[in-house]
């Protein structure tokens, strides 16, 4: 007997080591059953955060853009009716009013952690007879790729910006035939061609992105685009990710312009990631329902086997509350026990899964995260959906009479 | 115990008084034989006295303590400190060794194991003359073996009184003998109070005294 251990544990564990074979099975029951909730958990929050990362490195947390331009038809004099149609005006490539002071303002408030502007527009990037239409992206590389980490995406060439530098896609360096220092030809429809050097190639991880998008400095963007001293965009990123929506809700109300955050440019996301939250918590409940009915079974059953060592304890002076406590330590045990081992075995599983499961590039299709706090809570659930479980049959321990007990 | 008397189905159609008025004093350090027909009410009224069982009407004193006030926590306390057991059957609890079952009833008093009690169970198991056997666990065990260890048990908190419900009615005459000669031998040397049910005339007359109950009734008796 182990001088650390109390009665009640002492008893507990011989009780549960004498059933060896209803304390593996039940064990291997809930083992099962935890292996399910960590993987499903643990695959979640991997595919989520792999979504996360893929979102957040390549966009802003909160892109603040112009209001829509809206007409103001003229109206008559008061009282008079009038039935106009209003045609919605096209939405003119325009700058952000007073940017400066904006982004001066922004980088005040608490929360915000980087603020960069932009140039966005569309153009046509020409070389020898090929030519495509692409969006381009004028930023100050110092503060942009603190919010884009476009340096990170970077395939070939240097994340370096100059005035007649460009970086461009590797679908469309391919579609133009272009590689590191060849020039190309950008032409809008607002001002004069302009001649840059492609100084790096990125990979995206899409198809669309790669071939599109295109990124200068920032004032070549403005001269290209026309709007010379202007940023049609502010991009904005801040330390609670997930406040983003609030946080553009106040930069709405005080500047007056859009502010769009990445939950609301992704609500689809959201949409799917809630649905499989709900479905991963109703299994969760489900497959912990199976664990705790599981342990009480069994912990029933070794009520009505050991009636007469429970008799027998009460006889020689063993109080209820003992007897009460002998069962609920073996519930606790067998959910924590079946809990390391269905942990492990989960994790197991995620690991051969994430090794097993691939891009067609060989590359990783999600990232493997394996949150210790997942374990953990995991664990304390466990141990404690068995103290639950254990109720019943233990306050049926405890009831027996000791007289019936040991008369059987 | 004073006027005792114990009901079944009380307040019901079918209600049934199993002993009536029952008076009887155990003197400490007397061997006592409990005898009476099957269903003559011994049992229930060694439950009554072990404080297993309530009687429904009258006053049990058990060491000077007045018991029908008492709660079940401070029954099962004083059950534990001044009242063994020794059964017929299932004598042992199988998931321990025969050392760590004489152990048992202080470990459940005191909570955590330690070496005087490791050495107390010792003591008494060299007693019952059952050391070589102290590892070894209950189903291993004979017969009459395991009734050693359990009134090695019985012994463990240093009761004043042991009760014995027919410990000797399921083994051999050899061992019901040893049995009963180790009992006869504790209560010498301890001065512990025994209560012996028992339908042996034979080991009832070995006793001090013979309490007979017939219908409920203590009738005079003995020799």
């Amino acid at each position: 007997m182990n001088p650390l251990l109390p009665f009640e544990w002492i008893t507990a564990l011989r009780f549960m080591r004498e059933g060896k074979m209803q304390t593996i099975f039940i064990i291997t029951a809930v083992s099962i059953g935890v292996a399910v909730i960590v993987f499903m958990s643990a695959m979640l929050s991997s595919l989520q955060a792999n979504f996360l990362k893929r979102v957040l490195t390549s966009t802003s947390h909160i892109q603040i853009i112009r209001p829509d331009q809206v007409a103001r038809p003229l109206r008559l004099e008061p009282g008079a009716l009038e039935a106009a149609t209003v045609q919605t005006p096209s939405q003119r490539v325009l700058s952000i009013d007073q940017w400066p002071a904006i982004i001066a303002q922004l980088r005040q408030t608490p929360g915000i952690t980087h603020v960069a502007p932009a140039v966005q527009g569309s153009a046509l990037v020409v070389r020898g007879d090929a030519s495509r239409s692409v969006s381009v992206t004028a930023v100050d590389a110092a503060s942009y790729f603190q919010i884009v980490a476009l340096p990170d995406y970077l395939v070939l060439g240097q994340p370096r910006l100059g005035a007649d530098d460009i970086i461009i896609g590797i679908e469309l360096a391919k579609d133009l035939g272009a590689t590191l220092g060849d020039k190309l030809t950008l032409r809008s429809n607002t001002a004069a061609g302009r001649t840059v050097t492609v100084t790096g190639i990125f990979d995206l991880g899409n198809r669309g992105a790669n071939k599109n998008n295109v990124f200068l400095a920032l004032r070549s963007g403005q001269a290209l685009l026309n709007l010379v001293g202007g940023a049609t965009s502010i991009e904005v990123t801040l330390t609670d990710i997930y406040a983003a929506e609030d946080v553009a809700q106040d930069i709405h109300a005080w500047s007056g312009l859009q502010a769009i955050s990445w939950i609301s440019s992704n609500a689809q996301f959201f949409t799917a990631v809630n649905a499989q939250q709900t479905s991963n918590t109703l299994i969760r409940a489900f497959v912990g329902l199976s664990v705790a009915f599981g342990i009480a079974s069994v912990l029933v059953v070794s009520v009505i086997q050991r009636s007469k060592d429970i008799g027998i304890l009460r006889a020689m002076g063993t109080s209820r509350g003992k007897v009460l406590r002998v069962f609920l330590i073996q519930g606790g045990l067998l959910g924590m026990a079946g809990s390391i081992v269905g942990a492990a075995a989960g994790a197991g599983a995620l690991i051969f899964w994430h090794g097993y499961l691939r891009e067609p590039d060989g590359s990783e299709l999600f990232p493997l995260v394996l949150e210790p706090s997942l374990f953990l809570s995991t664990l304390l659930l466990a141990a404690l959906t068995g103290v639950a479980a254990a109720a019943v049959p233990a306050l049926q321990a405890a009831r027996l009479d000791p007289v019936v007990a040991i008369r059987g | 115990m004073e006027n005792i008397c114990k009901s079944y189905n009380l307040g019901t159609p079918v209600e049934v008084e199993v002993l009536h008025e029952i008076d009887l004093t155990l003197e400490r350090g007397e061997f006592v034989a409990l005898i009476g027909p099957s269903g003559s009410g011994k049992s229930t009224l060694l439950n009554i006295i072990g404080l297993l069982d309530r009687p429904t009407k009258g006053r049990l004193f058990v060491e000077g303590h007045e018991t029908s006030t008492l709660d079940d926590a401070a029954l099962t306390r004083l059950r534990g400190h001044s009242i063994g057991f020794v059964f017929q059957y299932h004598y042992l609890i199988s998931a321990f060794t025969a050392l760590e079952n004489v152990m048992m009833p202080i470990l459940a008093d005191r909570g955590f194991p330690d070496a005087a009690m490791r050495q107390r169970a010792h003591d008494l198991l060299g007693q019952v003359g059952l050391s070589p056997w102290a590892n070894n666990l209950a189903t291993n065990m004979s017969g009459g073996q395991q009734q050693r260890v359990a009134i090695a048990r019985a012994l463990a908190m240093n009761p004043a009184l042991i009760l014995a419900d027919e410990p000797t009615g399921n083994l051999d005459t050899k061992s019901a003998d040893q049995v009963f000669q180790m009992m006869r031998e504790v209560n010498r040397a301890n001065g512990t109070t025994f209560l012996l049910v028992t339908h042996s005339p034979e080991l009832a007359k070995r006793c001090d005294r013979i309490v007979e109950v017939v219908d409920g009734r203590i009738t005079p008796a003995g020799p």
